[in-house]
This record gives structure tokens, C-alpha cells and sequence, in this order.
């Protein structure tokens, strides 16, 4: 079987078994990425020495009977909001351009002492800002579906990669809908795990009381290995849970929802969203029902004023967040020419290094944080936060899990929101809940839409702390769609 | 029109931004529409409601105070944009040369 094509759980049986070593199946993926990504752009650097390099350790001690974890030897790409050691870290910005890192993030850190392969770096909107990879500083990425689409955002390098068979795995962060939006709209699993359940030492801080890392893989198991090779406490982040990591794979391994109360989100779905998509979701709510699933259908009354909050909260963090790209101690500086104040260095640098989607954030943010409008605006946001907390909590306590779509469409034409910033931030309506309330929750292919042949996600939501239940719910449907359409649905992807 | 071209102007100064005069006409009215959709928020009936600002609900966290390795001096320095005698250089931080 082609290297690139089997799953991480696959390829991880068949290095433990050798039958194939961790250099034939890095090689592979190199190749696969020199063949294919300059039409997906997924990856802004590949780093082929150095996994060429971890491979060849990893064959060794595997050739010296040393007892290795699951992911040794299984390639991961990186998305670039990742701080790692010696490889470029721009976070798809022109101001952390030429940038290494002094150190690995602790997630790098776990991925590497686990001996998962390091591909590269992967394309995301600047910062993270944004559902298409449009706000990148070093162009789109596509969507292996179809090339003129964008391959959602802001992680949409690593769902690129991982639906172009670049890589079986990558890692990404979701801050609004990151992970899940991408995951959804090229035909991946994507999770955002429980905030707090994931370590963000060494993750370029975007929105800090919402940013959350976690994993992509084309099957909801794949999704669980690297989910819990990346999660755990990690004392170098004061918000890091010290818990031990959900059973996420033997949930996955398990896959079975009967008797599971699951409850569907009346304010998710309906106005604003795709026929298509609806379509899909209903589908597999009668397939999780067929499966012994017990559904009924719960409300939230405040999740439609989710949005709005969010595009309070995040800004507002962000404002601050950002203020740490100085010109100062490293990244870009402009204008120093000896003339100009360090308080003009600093404003020249940022209005060359930011891009537009930025600097409407970082202004956004200042002016709900600013005497006069913070009660108004960032006050209101945070009360607004609780009470959908509250929602959830009502809801969790009449049903296990909660579903929805993942997005109110699938993937749009590249260009066609660029400049359109309420449309844009449109994508992530069903997917911002979660975040708010810092729960778990998970993308999983169900479908295509009929009106464009394109991916749906079907999206669960558990309590915060209870990933495993995600992981359970969709490895059934998971199991169940893919008996009935008799292929993975990526199968029918037709864009490379 | 909750926000206008001049209170724009003057957020990108307090953000130490240095926006064009284009940028300025464009981003202006998208931030007035933006501001206008958010301003959601302030319908919702939210009175005694406390505010969260971080969903976990831990408060400090704390550790012993004890050495471990950390970056050296070039280590921390490497990335700098200018330097100078093991510090970190950078322009003029006071109005006269």
C-alpha cells in the first residue's frame, strides 16, 4: 500500500512490525509534498533534513530493541503558530519573518520526544486570524477538494496537508473555530480539545483565555493518538489543567453511542446556514439514532449572542497579546535609521509587519477595551460569556453530548470574503460556543453537500474534561458513514 | 455611526500602528460595521450576571522558587534586530538625541 495514503494508526503498526522504516515513510511524505504542494501551498517550510534526521534516530533505536510510543516514526506537520527550535516561526506574518525560536513549544517538545516526525511548518492566517488562509503574509493555501477553494482557516495549512496526504497528522490551534473549520471544510477529523487539556507554552499567543491546540488526522482514531500524545499538564502554563489526558483512543477504539443521550442545538442550524449542510447534519442524526443513540433536541437560547462576544473577547485579548511585537528584542524593525524615536520604530514596524485582518483586530480590541466603552463592549462580552457557560451547563445536564454542523457552509470560493470581514467571521458561527465556554469538541466528516459535492463536518460537544466522549460519538458515525458510502469519504476528493 | 474616521485614526495611534491615509478610508468603515454587529451584545438582558474572563476557573497558580537552565545571553540575544555589547539595542527612547 502506498505510504501516504494509510492512516497514522497504520503506519504506526507497520513501523512497529518493520515492515517499513521511519525513513522510507518520511521520504515518502517528502516526496508527496514536492510533488503536490506547490499547488496547495500548504506548508511554509518543509524541514526535510532535520526529519530526515529524527527518522534515522528512530530507525536506530527501534533496530536496538528500544521500546518506542505509538507515534514513532509517524509524521506530523506543524502549524507555524508553533514556536520550534531552529525551524522558522512566522505565524503567517511579515513581522516574525526569518524568526527562530530560542526553544520548542512544550506540545513540539512531547511530538518529538514521542518520536513523531517533524514534516515542517504549515500556512495559517496571520496570527490566526481568520477561517480561509487568506490573511497569510505568504499567500493561500488550497483545498484538495477543489484548488479554487479555500481549505478554511486559521489552520488551514495543516488541514491542506493532511487531506492532500502530505502528511497523516498535523497539529493546529482553535481559538474560534480553527481546527473544526478546516477540518470540515476539507473532509478531515479536527478536535479542539478541552481548554487548558492542551499545553499553549510556545504557541504564539492570539487570544490566551481561548486558545487551544490540538490535532487533525483523516480518521477519528488518528485524531485520538495524537490527541493524547500532545495533551497532558504542563506545569509551564499557569492555565495547563493537571488532570490526567480524557481516554480519547480507547474511546475511538470503543466507537459505541448506545445508550448515549445526545442532544441537538436548536440555535445551531436553520437561518444562515446550507441546505446542504443541513441536509448532512440531519442525516447523521438518524444515523447516530439507528445506532442506539437516545436524541433529543435542547436549547441555547444565548449561543446567537456568541459571535458578537467572541469578536469583543478575542480583539480585546489580542490588542494586548500583540503588543509584545515591539520592534524591540526581535522580529521585524523598520525605519531605524537613526532619526526616529523608538515610539516611531515601533508604529512604522507594526503598520509594514500587520496585515489588515490584524490591524482591524488590534483596533477593535483597543476600542472595547478603552475607558468608556469597556462596560459597554468588553464588559458585556464577558457577562455574555456566562451566560452561555450557563446554556451548556443546562444542556449537560440532560443530554451527554450536543451536537450540530460544524459550519454553516462548506467551502467558499478563494476571494470571495477576502475583504468582507462580517462574512468571514460568519464561518465560525456553530464552532465559537465551545471555545467561549472552554468545552471540548470535535469535526467529523458526514457528507457531501448537494448543491457543490463538497465536505460537511458534523460537529460534537461534551463537557469540559470529557474529550473521550467526542472521540466515542465519532468514531461511530465514523464507522457507520463509511459503511455505507463503502470508502473513507476523502476517497472521492477530486481536486489534486 | 458609533465610530468615526478620526477616532480610528486615533486607536491606531494608541496601538502604535502608523496607518496610511488609504488605510484609514478603508478600514474605518469596516470597523464601523463591525462595531455595529457586536454592539449585539449590549440586548442581552445581563444584569447581576458576573463576567468570565478565563473558563476554567483556576485562579493562582503557584511553584517553588527554584533554578533551572534557561536561555544564555546569546541565546536570547540571537534573534535581536540590532545589539550592543551583550543588551539589546534600540532607538532613542526620549525626545533629544
Amino acid at each position: 500500500m502506498e505510504l501516504t495514503r494509510m492512516t497514522a494508526a497504520e503506519l504506526s503498526a507497520a513501523l512497529a512490525s518493520r515492515e517499513v522504516s521511519a525513513i522510507e515513510v518520511t521520504q515518502a511524505h517528502l516526496d508527496r509534498i514536492a510533488a503536490v504542494d506547490d499547488r496547495v501551498h500548504a506548508f511554509l517550510h518543509v524541514a526535510a533534513d532535520s526529519a530526515l534526521e529524527q527518522a534515522r534516530d528512530i530507525d536506530a533505536r527501534r533496530h536496538h530493541g528500544e521500546n518506542l510510543s505509538p507515534l514513532a516514526g509517524v509524521p506530523v506537520a506543524v502549524k507555524d503558530v508553533f514556536a520550534t527550535k531552529g525551524l522558522p516561526t512566522t505565524c503567517g506574518s511579515r513581522i516574525l519573518e526569518g524568526w527562530h525560536p530560542p526553544y520548542d513549544a512544550t506540545i513540539v517538545q512531547r511530538l518529538k520526544q514521542s518520536g513523531a516526525i517533524i514534516l515542517g511548518k504549515t500556512n495559517m492566517d496571520e496570527f490566526a486570524m481568520g477561517s480561509s488562509t487568506e490573511n497569510s503574509a505568504y499567500g493561500t493555501s488550497r483545498n484538495p477538494w477543489d484548488l479554487d477553494k479555500i481549505p478554511g482557516g486559521s489552520s488551514g495549512g495543516s488541514s491542506a496537508a493532511v487531506a492532500a496526504y502530505e502528511a497523516p497528522l498535523a497539529i493546529g490551534t482553535d481559538t474560534g473555530g480553527s481546527i473544526r473549520q478546516p477540518a470540515a471544510v476539507c473532509g478531515i477529523v479536527g478536535t479542539k480539545p478541552t481548554y487548558g487539556g492542551s499545553s499553549r507554552y510556545g504557541v504564539v499567543a492570539f487570544a490566551s483565555s481561548l486558545d487551544t491546540p490540538g490535532p487533525f488526522g483523516r480518521t477519528v482514531l488518528d485524531a485520538a493518538l495524537l490527541h493524547e500524545a500532545m495533551s497532558g499538564h504542563d506545569p509551564m502554563d499557569s492555565t495547563s489543567i493537571d488532570a490526567p489526558v480524557p481516554p480519547v483512543v480507547a474511546a475511538a477504539r470503543e466507537a459505541d453511542v448506545s445508550g448515549m443521550r445526545i442532544g441537538v442545538v436548536a440555535e445551531l442550524g436553520g437561518e444562515g446556514y446550507q441546505p446542504g449542510v443541513l441536509a448532512r447534519f440531519a442525516e447523521s442524526v438518524e444515523l447516530l439514532e439507528s445506532l442506539g443513540a437516545k436524541v433529543t433536541e435542547v436549547s441555547c437560547p444565548h449561543f446567537r449572542y456568541a459571535l458578537p462576544a467572541y469578536y469583543l473577547i478575542a480583539p480585546s485579548e489580542c490588542s494586548s497579546n500583540l503588543a509584545r511585537f515591539d520592534a524591540m528584542r526581535y522580529g521585524l524593525r523598520v525605519g531605524d535609521d537613526g532619526t526616529r524615536d523608538a515610539e516611531e520604530v515601533m508604529a512604522l514596524t507594526r503598520e509594514q509587519g500587520f496585515g489588515a485582518e490584524v490591524k482591524r483586530r488590534i483596533i477593535l480590541g483597543t476600542y472595547a477595551l478603552s475607558s468608556g466603552y469597556y462596560d459597554a463592549y468588553y464588559g458585556k462580552a464577558q457577562q455574555v460569556r456566562t451566560l452561555i457557560i450557563r446554556d451548556f451547563d443546562a444542556a449537560f445536564g440532560q443530554v451527554d453530548v450536543l451536537v450540530s454542523p460544524a459550519t454553516p457552509t462548506t467551502a467558499f470560493r478563494i476571494g470571495e470574503r477576502a475583504d468582507d470581514p462580517m462574512a468571514m467571521y460568519l464561518a465560525d458561527l456553530a464552532t465559537i460556543p465551545s471555545d467561549l465556554a472552554g468545552n471540548a469538541a470535535i469535526s467529523v466528516p458526514c457528507g457531501l453537500a448537494d448543491e457543490d459535492g463538497l465536505p460537511v463536518g458534523l460537529q460534537v460537544m461534551a463537557p469540559a474534561m470529557a474529550d473521550d466522549r467526542l472521540y466515542r460519538v465519532a468514531a461511530a458515525a465514523e464507522a457507520a458513514f463509511t459503511r455505507r458510502w463503502g470508502h473513507p469519504l476523502l476517497a472521492e476528493a477530486k481536486g489534486l | 455611526m458609533p465610530i468615526t474616521r478620526d477616532e480610528v485614526a486615533h486607536l491606531a495611534r494608541l496601538s502604535r500602528i502608523a496607518l496610511s491615509d488609504a488605510e484609514l478610508d478603508h478600514l474605518a468603515p469596516q470597523l464601523d460595521q463591525i462595531i455595529t454587529a457586536v454592539a449585539q451584545v449590549q440586548e442581552v438582558a445581563a444584569e447581576g450576571i458576573p463576567p468570565t474572563s478565563h473558563a476554567t476557573g483556576l485562579t493562582n497558580v503557584f511553584r517553588d522558587d527554584e533554578p533551572t537552565p534557561c536561555l544564555t545571553p546569546a541565546e536570547a540575544l540571537d534573534q535581536a534586530p540590532a545589539v550592543e555589547q551583550q543588551r539589546f539595542k534600540v532607538p532613542r527612547i526620549l525626545g533629544e538625541v
